[in-house]
């Protein structure tokens, strides 16, 4: 015991020391908590639209006031040429280019039908694919909209229709930030947590003063132990400080569950993440080598991870390896018991796994960890 | 000239004696495109859905066997009241409900007029949405079936999608693969590799030998250099042969506009290293402080039009932002160098910026 706090007292001298690296690993993740939430919305809106209007009808005319007025477009330009609007979109000034083919609303009146053009940039798929339905859901309004006035002529009775009421629960607003800020801390705390440690181990060995530590009567698991705690400590901190300071003042978000439950997974997780950090320190020589593991595997474990993409949507291979990934487990927990407050029974598979990543990666990491090299 | 010959290939030997970065260097570019071109989508599918249907009749059969058949939706069997559902979605699998009231035939034959409940989980609001949508689209398509007159002016919609007519995520996806690959990878080798020498105290041999400063930096980027335009022929290769990409402009000026983001990324890189004493403060910067903000500002995750402005002047800042609007307009619409001039010179410009500073900031003495 009295070794350990020895140790722990060398490492956070260490770590005070150096105040240009330890604010480096306090405000790097507070200001990305602060900004990058911003960046990071899904919500597909100003989209820009080239209308070539070749009828200039009434029906044209309200069938464009209508794309305007539904606030998802803004109008690039209005005009007759399709080859200019095949031009907008190759400079990448327009996503969308509608073309109203003359004799529209002729043709529309004579024949009952009439085809539109719609030609969308879908370099970005997700894009063209929400840009494309909201501009057929608009035309399809307008669609009803001349239907029911034809119908109010007195030509035709209306048909059944089912009215779908949807309701979005958690998150009524749809506030994108609610999701993102909760997984961005997560990123950042693991960041942190497997960096700091892997290096700092790492930095003794190139250094030479394992060696000394080495030669000592240190105890393997007192060494590691020392080296485990004033991250974990750190990790906490940091978590603490995004949650409150930027989650909470910036972002409004309050947990809606236990906060104990949470902070109870936080320990856990970093546990199962300083584990990581000390195994990529053990394989390594060089600080340069333990960056190089760790970064591919941060990278992997961040584009595994739910964060951007949703792991359902994967291939049946992909979502097995997400499965091995503890970043995963605690964005889940994490939006889980922050948003919807969810309680110890709805994540005790999470605990589980966790307390299972943390025992792995540690052993291991101990077993591979010599003293004599 | 010799010299400078024999440092390029010391610093070629210190790079290919460390097995561990080398992964780096090669592996992340590969592991990336293969998990963009098969793992990671925008796309929903399999979504849970609960059904709560307290009417059970022919009518919610219909619908319910419409939403079985699309591939957006996995329904989970279930015979839960409203009162579940809360507690279901704490689990965090499912991810809507559809909700039935009683009479739901009934109504939609007597009155003309049914209605059903969509509940979302709405933590996810992108899921969300796109569900809605696509319940609603479904429910919509059932109504048309299931009416009896053939509506009356129908506007048909006949749409294309230019430069990426499946809508594969892959076309998006490669560029900003290109761009964040070539960017971070340069800037971390860079300021390691020279922090690294300063740290050893190698530094200060280098500094008192005959040997030009600078012509160390220039052996030190080189190396990377040659091995970023390796890995960007890999990088090609495997999204032309693996994911079906096309190339349809120049593979030249593509080269060439890559060689200029890279050239970026090393005066970045080198900027770092003289502004760090340590490699672990230029490790921070360069992993933790580069990351996440490249992937977010260069455009393919998140569209950047959608940001708040300040933001949008932040990404203006971003090299990988310039490489990847040049890439899109070179590789997939195959455009000339005439639409690219302008992103061209801005890279230029910071590489050139970038320069100056980096080299003011170079300490020919240590103190």
């Amino acid at each position: 015991m009295k070794t350990l706090s020895f140790l722990l007292q060398k490492e956070f001298k260490q770590i005070f020391r150096n105040p240009t690296l330890l604010r480096m690993i306090l405000a790097m993740p507070i200001i990305q908590l602060a900004i990058l939430p911003l960046a990071a919305d899904f919500e597909i809106k100003n989209i820009n639209v080239v209308i070539v209007d070749h009828d200039r009808s009434t029906y044209s005319i309200d069938l464009v006031n209508k794309i305007i007025a539904s606030g998802y477009f803004i109008l690039v330009d209005y005009i007759n040429s399709e080859r200019q609007g095949f031009d907008y979109l190759e400079s990448d000034e327009a996503d969308v280019v509608l073309e109203i083919p003359l004799d529209f609303e002729r043709n529309l009146i004579r024949e009952n039908h009439e085809q539109l053009f719609l030609a969308i940039n879908a370099i970005n798929g997700t894009k063209a694919n929400v840009g494309g339905g909201y501009l057929s859901r608009v035309i399809g309004d307008f669609n009803q909209e001349i239907r029911m006035e034809w119908y109010q002529r007195g030509r035709r009775s209306n048909g059944p229709t089912i009215e779908a009421k949807a309701i979005n629960w958690f998150n009524p607003l749809l506030n994108y930030q609610f999701f993102m800020v909760p997984g961005i801390l997560v990123v950042l705390v693991t960041m942190v947590g497997a960096y700091m440690c892997a290096l700092n181990i790492v930095k003794e060995k190139e250094v030479g003063t394992i060696e000394q530590i080495n030669v000592t009567p240190i105890k393997k698991h007192h060494f590691i132990l020392g080296k485990l705690i004033p991250f974990w400590i750190i990790g906490i901190f940091v978590f603490t400080l995004g949650l409150f300071l930027v989650a909470r003042l910036i972002y409004g978000i309050v947990a809606v569950g236990s906060l104990s439950l949470l902070y109870g997974y936080l320990a856990l997780y970093l546990v199962a993440v300083l584990g990581i950090g000390l195994l990529v320190s053990t394989y390594s020589q060089t600080q340069q080598q333990a960056m190089s593991l760790a970064f591919f595997l941060m990278m992997i474990f961040l584009l595994m991870s739910g964060l951007f993409t949703s792991i359902e949507s994967m291939p049946g291979w992909a979502r097995v390896i997400a499965q091995f990934n503890p970043v995963t487990y605690f964005i889940d927990v994490m939006r889980m018991i922050v948003m919807k407050g969810s309680g110890f029974q709805h994540v005790t598979k999470h605990f589980v796994i966790m307390t299972g990543f943390a025992l792995v990666f540690n052993t291991w990491a101990i077993i591979n960890y010599r003293k004599t090299t | 000239m010799k010299q400078l010959f024999t440092f390029i290939k010391k610093e070629f030997k210190h790079v290919f004696r460390d097995e561990k970065t080398l992964l780096l260097l090669f592996g992340l570019p590969i592991v990336q495109i293969v998990l963009f071109g098969f793992a990671l989508t925008n796309e929903i599918k399999d979504a849970s859905l609960i059904v709560v249907d307290y009417s059970k009749d022919a009518a919610t059969q219909q619908i319910i066997e419409k939403f079985r058949a699309s591939s957006s939706f996995m329904i989970e069997e279930s015979i839960l009241g409203t009162a579940e559902i809360e507690e279901e979605f704490k689990y965090g699998k499912v991810k809507m409900a559809l909700v039935f009231p009683h009479d739901f035939e009934k109504d939609l034959i007597s009155e003309r007029k049914a209605s059903v409940q969509l509940i979302a989980d709405a933590t996810d609001p992108n899921t969300a949405t796109t569900l809605v949508n696509h319940a609603n689209a479904i429910i919509r398509d059932h109504l048309q079936e299931i009416s009896p007159e053939k509506p009356n002016l129908n506007i048909l919609i006949d749409t294309r999608n230019i430069y990426n007519p499946e809508l594969k995520g892959t076309t998006n996806f490669v560029p900003g693969v290109m761009a964040l690959v070539l960017l971070l990878i340069c800037v971390l080798m860079t300021s390691v590799s020279i922090v690294k020498e300063k740290e050893n105290g190698t530094m200060e041999i280098l500094l008192v030998s005959p040997f030009n400063p600078f012509m160390v930096i220039i052996a030190k980027a080189v190396p990377y250099l040659l091995l970023s335009i390796v890995n960007l022929s890999i990088i090609l290769l495997l999204s032309v042969y693996l994911l079906d990409m096309p190339i349809n402009g120049s593979i030249a000026l593509l080269f060439g506009v890559s060689t200029l983001l890279i050239m970026t990324a090393l005066s970045l890189g080198l900027l770092i290293s003289n502004s760090t004493e340590s490699q672990q403060a230029a490790m921070l910067i360069s992993l933790m402080g580069m990351l996440l903000p490249t992937m977010m500002f260069t455009g393919f995750l998140f569209p950047l039009e959608n940001m708040p402005i300040p933001l949008q002047i932040i990404a203006n800042l971003v090299p990988s932002k310039w490489y990847y609007i040049i890439v899109k307009d070179v590789m997939i619409k195959g455009l000339g160098f005439s639409a690219i001039w302008k992103e061209t010179l801005i890279l230029t410009g910071m590489t050139v910026f970038l320069l100056i500073v980096s080299i003011r900031k170079f300490k020919i003495r240590l103190s």
